[in-house]
């Protein structure tokens, strides 16, 4: 079972309250008539399936009802982040890697 | 002989067979009086029940709520704005969402109220039809509602005051503490029947007296 923080309700909560909505951070194109049939299938269609780092919609069914995003490892089912719609994720594989490399250089500057 | 497994329904060993209406009928013993009562249960039919859509960062909006209410707006999940000598309460149910509950019957007049001290982008709604509200009490009243939910009670998380909304028994309810050992649920009206056939059940156990 899943703890999660709702950003709107500052609490966590069990999963039971929640349902997941898919990928996050889709943007409408923003000029549809000169939007070719291949991005537009994109936007309708394709998600993303990351094994790893990913960023969802999650939806507070039993709670406030509101929309959030939600940073979430798909291997570990680790939940790294909430944060509300209109805010952008603080984990990214780039920070993650990052953070890796910083790591490795230290232990390799320990030996 | 066939090969098709066949089986009686009308089992000789002793597993219980149940009418498909098994549930619409109540089994529960309940108490003759409050006294003992391990779970105390009434319900405080035909309240009113207003939902509130609004912008909580309009200074106006909250204003013109407060003046019509005569309770301060909340601002987060938390404590459930109240006037219990009027019986009006004001509880946070989302960032531009509140349920409001009056007596029975100050319903419409409110609702004219905050639309007279109201302007721009908002809504009242009246749901007074499709809800209502359970009062739970009693000394095992708190296991009752541990056994039915996965939120956590303790006082540390749920204080006295303080209000939410939740899965109660694969539904949903909104529940309040207005005591040590005195809660409010607030039920739909299409799961009333269900949830309060659940809570009989469950109090069963503690002795429960339902109050008229
Ligand atoms: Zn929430």
């Amino acid at each position: 079972m899943l703890h999660i923080y709702c950003p709107h309700c500052d609490e966590y909560r069990e999963e039971e309250e929640f349902r997941p909505k898919g990928e996050a951070h889709i943007a409408r194109p923003a000029d549809p008539e000169n939007t070719s049939d291949e991005d537009w299938g994109n936007y309708l269609f394709f998600r993303k399936n990351p094994r790893g780092l990913h960023h969802e919609q999650w939806f507070h069914s039993a709670g406030c009802r509101k929309f959030f995003n939600v940073t979430r490892d798909t291997v570990s089912y680790e939940i790294l982040e909430t944060y509300k719609p209109g805010q952008q994720p603080t984990v990214t594989a780039e920070s993650r890697q990052a953070q890796a490399s910083a790591q490795a250089s230290n232990q390799g500057a320990a030996k | 002989m066939s090969e098709i497994a066949t089986f009686n329904a009308h089992p000789t060993v002793a597993v219980r067979a149940e009418s498909p209406l098994a549930f619409s009928r109540v089994t529960v013993a309940t108490l003759a009086s409050a006294q003992g009562a391990g779970v105390c249960i009434r319900e405080r039919a035909l309240l009113g029940h207003l939902i509130l859509r609004g912008k909580a960062d309009d200074a106006g909006f909250r204003a013109g709520v407060e003046s019509a209410l005569g309770v301060s707006l909340p601002l987060k999940m938390g404590p459930v704005s109240r006037d219990d000598g009027r019986g009006v309460s004001v509880q946070w149910m989302s960032p531009d969402e509140w349920l409001i509950v009056v007596p029975a019957g100050e319903d419409l007049a409110t609702e004219q109220r905050l639309r007279a001290a109201l302007s721009g982008h908002y809504a009242v709604m009246q749901v007074s039809g499709a809800q209502t509200l359970l009062e739970l009490s009693g000394p095992n009243a708190l296991e009752v509602l541990k056994k039915s939910a996965g939120y956590d009670f303790h006082p540390r998380n749920f204080p006295v005051g303080k209000g939410i909304s939740t899965t109660l028994a694969k539904s949903t309810a909104v529940i309040r503490r207005t005591g040590d050992t005195q809660w409010e649920l607030i039920i739909r009206r299409s799961f009333a029947d269900y949830l309060f056939r659940w809570l009989l059940d469950a109090s069963e156990e503690y002795g429960v007296f339902v109050a008229r």
